[in-house]
């Protein structure tokens, strides 16, 4: 309990859940990628392999993750609004050496993050926000069965303008986040030394770069025409 | 001592009378100024024509005036000490402005650090977090010979890096949280690299952070500013030890 | 009146061993029941707060920072000396003791420094256990270096942050005491007044220096640990803050200041740039081991750059004169050859205060790197205040005042001639005789703070009733009347000049008849010159503000009132002392080779003074010097 109400025991669980949300990340976009190909059967396939797990594992995994980005939201807001209230007045002229647009964004980045979770999850998990392109209504042959078509609905998803604006956006959103949110994770678990800080901090804004890129790219082959369902 | 032009500077300083009136920016004029002026010289000439004028002189917390007290504190253009490398503002030269400059002085801003008057701010908080564990408990005499226990050249050294803390709150003022984690950073970390602080080293992260907390400095985010501000270049290292210290703490 | 210090009989390598054997002790359970007040928290008011704490005493501290940390202790650089011996290169106790009488020109007690090399073995342990990092060799042994002249290599240090790291050491040690509740610290407060009831020193009297208010607390003893006051000379070493107010409130109140006339003036200090200086910085003297003093041969040659001054145009002086020695002559010698040069009008740099350090010599022998790596850090403080690079062209440096030997009259015990008064660290007169030795300030202060008071108090107490005398006794009235009445003149004068016009008028009194060297002449003068600045100081400064509010102005005027009595006495100290001793040097009394002429015969005694107000002499009271241990000699360094 003295953990939980400690300034260095909260940092801590934002580190935690934080960089555990990384690591779906990078995951997420290995997975993702299969829709150029690489796995036999694109990201149909792969989707299909993942919903082929035991409902528990399933199941698990989501309140895992939903406990996660709880608790990560929480502490937060909660340590934002703490660290507002630590400065209550503003110097009449700024002046940074250190600290970047991304380090001192993170609960916008981390907010606009979240309300794109909610709409993404509604978009491919939920799949109430175009109905017509849904996946699990718009079954393809695959292998020898028949599956939900999610690639047609990435594609269908994609092909308008809109949607790819809003997850580019969320995908700098991300890049922002990550690029303080990665090396600050290792500091915050005390990994880290003056040899190894300023090269955590490169190594934090190289893999946010990587993921911005990976992700981004989705979309952006797919409204050009590249990517094709 | 080549130059012996002098400058003219406006200077728009921070004037609060007391904790308890709210202050406001007052404008001043700093005349016949040589580039040999400390800052604080800089300061005292405008006093000094003050007082003449029957108003009444800006006040700033000094001492020592070489840059060890940890006394002086004043944010120059947004940057506490004045942002010259490792420099504390008793030793930033006015060198490093040009005639004609525009010069805002401002307190410390921080929620633990009140301001009692014009420039300066009660950093008692600082004090409180020593208190809450910033020692080894060793009595008065009746302790091992010096040489009993070794400490490794390099462990002593970064030791020492550490202890170089002048305690004088420019990592507080830096911080946009208002955080004090460097400095009490700097204190876990010396005690806890030399073997006579370990045995309470568990106790002293715990304690310290606790304290730290309840005086009302912010959490940190790792922004690294302190690190920036600090005259004495404290390395924002220590705030990774001290988290590792905390963190081992939790299964002492 | 002739004093008796009090000290111990008996071999003297027993006597500190016998005389704690032989006081007191105050009974545990009493302890808790009396009040001591520490005025000053650096190295010996804070090591003491924390150890009469930690004792079980009720302790009230008072300093004027914000923080016991910031005390003036935590400026010195080079190193704290003890007699450990480790690098076996022959030191001892005796050895200690020896250099340190002798550096001082024998006008110290011989019992004090005993005591003083014997607990500096102790010292050490202690600061080590406190987690203080003193440089280690690869093995993880302590460091030694040799300083000031040394024949041993006996001073610790770390970096060139000891006084830094020993202060924190002390204060890390009185927060555990402020944490348990045993020692109260009052920062922000300004003792003004020492409170005496009956001859008996039983509280003080302070303003809150934020509040306004002036606070009497009472005691069953009060100890002064408020540090040097050469600031008496304006510019000095010290910290803008440092006064002489508390002592000179305890001296009005009939303690009995001792050698007022030694100070130090240190020789390697960064020369003022202009009239608006505020203070002086020292850089370390282990620069001299380097570095070569000269000046021009000639007027002609003042302007130009050093490097166009020939080789044959130039005057070292030091290696001149002094040919054993050279650069490394003691701090007074280097100290007022370059005032000298300075005064035949050879200075260089603004005003003509100044002479050149110059490293072109070592770099040439050992390479830039190598002088680097030994001083770089000097050489970066030098370039931040005078924006020259001392590796390419010659370091300016002038002597500047430094240190205080002289300080409140106390016997073997640290009691004043005011019982229950007790005073510590360079406050007191007692180990340093007329000159201090590199790295033994910061062993006294500590030796007082650690190791003698925690016993020697104990000693009086058992002889007073704990709070037997209240602050509503009259006397703490009637204190606060006086204090709040001087603070009302101040306020009420609305004169033309400031403060600090006033200190420095004084402070150049001081320097030029009062300063390195002084001769009859200039003392008489500025014994005229003093009282005359005093009268118009009391007619004509200007201080704003008022009396209820933080004001640093205020604060000033009665620091700098008390400079201008203090000053006098000083003087009258100086011209009194027929003779040249370590920091007091009379042109008079000099040999023919300008070296420091004593005399033995009429002034083998520590000269304590008693003030009786401004418009009376003071008193002078005796307390002879007896050497059995260490004998007299002359000191040569030639
Ligand atoms: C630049 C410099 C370098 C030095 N280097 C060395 C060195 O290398 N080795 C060495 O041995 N010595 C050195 N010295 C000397 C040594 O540092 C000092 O003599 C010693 O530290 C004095 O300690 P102190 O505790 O007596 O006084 P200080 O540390 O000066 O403490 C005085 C205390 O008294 C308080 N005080 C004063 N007046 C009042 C008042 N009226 N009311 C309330 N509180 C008051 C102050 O707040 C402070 O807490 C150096 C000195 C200087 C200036
Ligand atoms: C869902 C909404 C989110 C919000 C409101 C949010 C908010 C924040 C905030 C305010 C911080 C800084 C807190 C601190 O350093 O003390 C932070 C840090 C962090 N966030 Fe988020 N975030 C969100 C989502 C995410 C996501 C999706 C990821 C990963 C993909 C992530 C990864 C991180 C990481 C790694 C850190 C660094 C933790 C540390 O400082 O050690 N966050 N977040
Ligand atoms: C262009 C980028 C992205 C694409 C194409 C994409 C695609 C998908 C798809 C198709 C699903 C549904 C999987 C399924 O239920 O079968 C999904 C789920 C999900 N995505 Fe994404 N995604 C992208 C970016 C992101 C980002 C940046 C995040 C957050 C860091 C994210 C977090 C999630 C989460 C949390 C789920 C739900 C997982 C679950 O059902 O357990 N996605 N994504
Ligand atoms: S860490 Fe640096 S900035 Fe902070 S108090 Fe210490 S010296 Fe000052
Ligand atoms: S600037 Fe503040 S956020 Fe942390 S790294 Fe320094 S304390
Ligand atoms: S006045 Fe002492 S550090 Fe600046």
């Amino acid at each position: 309990m003295q953990f939980i109400s400690s300034s260095i025991g909260r940092k801590i669980l934002m580190a935690v859940t934080g960089q555990a949300m990384v690591l779906f990340a990078i995951i997420h976009l290995l997975g993702n990628s299969s829709i150029f190909g690489w796995l036999n059967g694109g990201i149909n396939a792969y989707a299909e392999h993942l919903h082929s797990m035991p409902l528990p594992i399933i199941i698990g995994f989501r309140l895992v993750l939903l406990a996660m980005v709880c608790v990560h939201i929480w502490f937060g807001i909660q340590l934002t609004l703490e660290n507002r209230g630590g400065r209550p007045s503003d110097y009449a002229v700024k002046f940074t050496q250190k600290a970047s647009f991304a380090s001192e964004n993170m609960i916008w980045t981390g907010t606009l993050l979240g309300l794109f979770l909610l709409y993404h999850l509604a978009h491919f998990t939920f799949q109430v926000i175009s109905p017509e392109t849904a996946a699990l209504k718009n079954l393809v042959p695959l292998h020898d069965a028949m599956v939900p078509n999610v690639l047609g609905m990435v594609v269908a998803g994609f092909k308008n303008i809109l949607v790819t604006l809003i997850y580019s956006g969320a995908m700098v959103a991300l890049f922002l986040h990550l690029s303080h949110g990665i090396q600050s994770f290792f500091q915050t678990m005390g990994w880290s030394c003056d040899k190894s800080q300023p090269l955590l901090v490169k190594f934090g804004s190289l893999v946010a770069l990587v993921l911005f890129l990976g992700y981004v790219t989705i979309p952006l082959t797919i409204i050009a025409g590249i990517l094709k369902g | 001592m080549s130059d012996h032009k002098t400058m003219t500077l406006t200077l728009i300083v921070w004037r609060q009378k007391n904790a308890t009136v709210p202050g406001k920016f007052e404008t001043y004029t700093a005349k016949n100024i040589t580039s040999h002026h400390s800052f604080l010289e800089m300061l005292d000439c405008v006093n000094e024509d003050l007082i003449a004028a029957g108003k009444e002189p800006i006040v700033f917390d000094h001492d020592c005036r070489e840059g060890i007290c940890g006394m002086c504190s004043q944010v120059i253009n947004g940057a506490p000490h004045g942002g010259q490398d490792r420099t504390t503002v008793c030793q930033l030269h006015m060198r490093k402005f040009k005639d004609g400059d525009t010069i805002y002085i401002e307190p410390w801003r921080a929620r633990a650090f009140p301001i009692i008057k014009d420039l300066i701010v009660d950093r008692a908080a600082l004090d409180t977090i020593i208190q809450a564990g910033g020692y080894t408990s060793c009595h008065t005499g009746g302790v091992p010979d010096g040489n009993a226990i070794l400490i490794p050249k390099p462990i002593a050294e970064e030791a020492t890096d550490a202890a170089e803390c002048i305690g004088c709150g420019a990592c507080v003022a830096g911080c946009p949280n208002g955080a004090a984690m460097l400095f009490t950073s700097a204190k876990v970390s010396q005690l806890a690299l030399l073997p006579q602080g370990r045995a309470e080293a568990a106790t002293r992260v715990k304690n310290m952070t606790a304290a730290m907390s309840q005086c009302g400095f912010g959490n940190c985010t790792n922004h690294y500013e302190c690190m920036a501000a600090c005259p004495k270049g404290i390395n924002v290292k220590f705030i990774a030890r001290m988290n590792r210290e905390f963190i081992k703490a939790q299964f002492a | 009146m002739i004093l008796d210090g009090k000290c111990p009989t008996g071999p003297i390598e027993k006597t500190w061993d016998k005389h704690r054997f032989d006081l007191k002790l105050v009974n545990p359970a009493n302890k808790r029941k009396y009040n001591i007040i520490m005025v000053g928290t650096g190295l010996a008011g804070g090591a003491a707060a924390a150890s009469l704490g930690e004792l079980g005493y009720n302790v009230q501290a008072f300093c004027y920072q914000d923080s016991p940390r910031r005390a003036h202790s935590i400026a010195a650089q080079g190193g704290i000396n003890a007699a450990k011996n480790y690098p076996s290169d022959g030191d001892s106790i005796l050895r200690l003791m020896y250099d340190t009488i002798k550096g001082g020109d024998f006008r110290a007690r011989e019992h004090d420094v005993w005591r003083l090399a014997q607990v500096s073995n102790n010292i050490i342990d202690q600061c080590v256990a406190q987690g203080v990092p003193f440089a280690r060799d690869y093995a993880g042994y302590l460091d030694n270096r040799s300083f000031g002249g040394a024949q041993v290599s006996r001073t610790f240090y770390s970096r060139g942050l000891t006084g830094q790291q020993l202060l924190l050491g002390a204060y890390s040690a009185l927060s555990r005491q402020i944490k348990a509740g045993t020692v109260k610290m009052h920062t922000r407060r300004e003792m003004l007044d020492l409170v005496v009831v009956d001859g008996v020193a039983r509280g003080i009297t302070v303003r809150n220096l934020v509040t306004g208010e002036i606070e009497t607390h009472a005691a069953d003893a009060v100890c002064l640990a408020s540090g040097g006051y050469v600031n008496v000379f304006y510019l000095s070493t010290n910290a803008k803050g440092c006064s002489v107010t508390a002592n000179w409130s305890a001296a009005k109140k009939g303690a009995f200041f001792a050698n007022p006339c030694y100070t130090q003036i240190h020789p390697t200090c960064i020369p003022q740039a202009g009239e608006y200086q505020s203070k002086l910085t020292l850089m370390s003297e282990s620069l001299r081991n380097d570095g070569r003093i000269w000046v021009p041969k000639n007027k002609a040659d003042i302007g130009k750059l050093p490097a166009d001054v020939p080789e044959a145009d130039r005057d070292y002086y030091l290696e001149r004169k002094y040919p054993s020695f050279g650069n490394l002559a003691p701090r007074d010698i280097a100290s007022r050859n370059a005032k000298e040069a300075c005064d035949n009008g050879l200075g260089v740099g603004p005003g003509g205060r100044g002479v050149y350090l110059d490293f072109a010599d070592s770099i040439k022998r050992l390479s830039e790197d190598t002088i680097r790596e030994r001083y770089g850090n000097l050489f970066e403080m030098y370039e931040k205040i005078t924006d020259e690079n001392g590796y390419k062209r010659p370091m300016r440096i002038y002597p500047a005042p430094h240190y205080a030997m002289g300080g409140l009259w106390v016997d073997y015990n640290l009691m004043s001639n005011i019982p229950g008064l007790f005073v510590l660290g360079e406050a007191n007169f007692s180990v340093h005789g007329a000159n201090r030795l590199g790295a033994s300030a910061l062993m006294q202060g500590l030796s007082d703070g650690y190791f003698v008071i925690p016993y020697t108090i104990g000693g009086y107490l058992v002889t007073v009733k704990p709070g037997d005398v209240k602050n509503d006794h009259p006397e703490f009235k009637k204190s606060v009347e006086d204090v709040k009445a001087r603070t009302n003149k101040f306020l009420n004068i609305n004169g033309k000049k400031t403060i600090t016009e006033f200190h420095r008028e004084l402070g150049k009194v001081m320097w030029n008849d009062v300063g390195m060297a002084r001769s009859k002449e200039s003392l008489t003068d500025a014994i005229k010159k003093i009282p005359a600045i005093r009268e118009e100081f009391w007619q004509n400064v200007k201080v704003t503000g008022s009396g209820a509010e933080l004001n640093q102005q205020l604060e000033g005027a009665g620091r700098v009132a008390d400079f201008l009595e203090f000053g006098e006495l000083l003087a009258k100290d100086a011209l009194h002392r027929e003779e040249s001793c370590g920091g007091h040097f009379r042109v008079e009394h000099q040999l023919p080779d300008g070296e420091a002429k004593r005399n033995d015969a009429d002034f083998s005694y520590v000269g304590a003074w008693e003030f009786k107000g401004n418009d009376k002499e003071p008193e002078l009271h005796k307390e002879p010097l007896k050497f059995e241990t260490i004998h007299l000699a002359v000191r040569s360094y030639k």
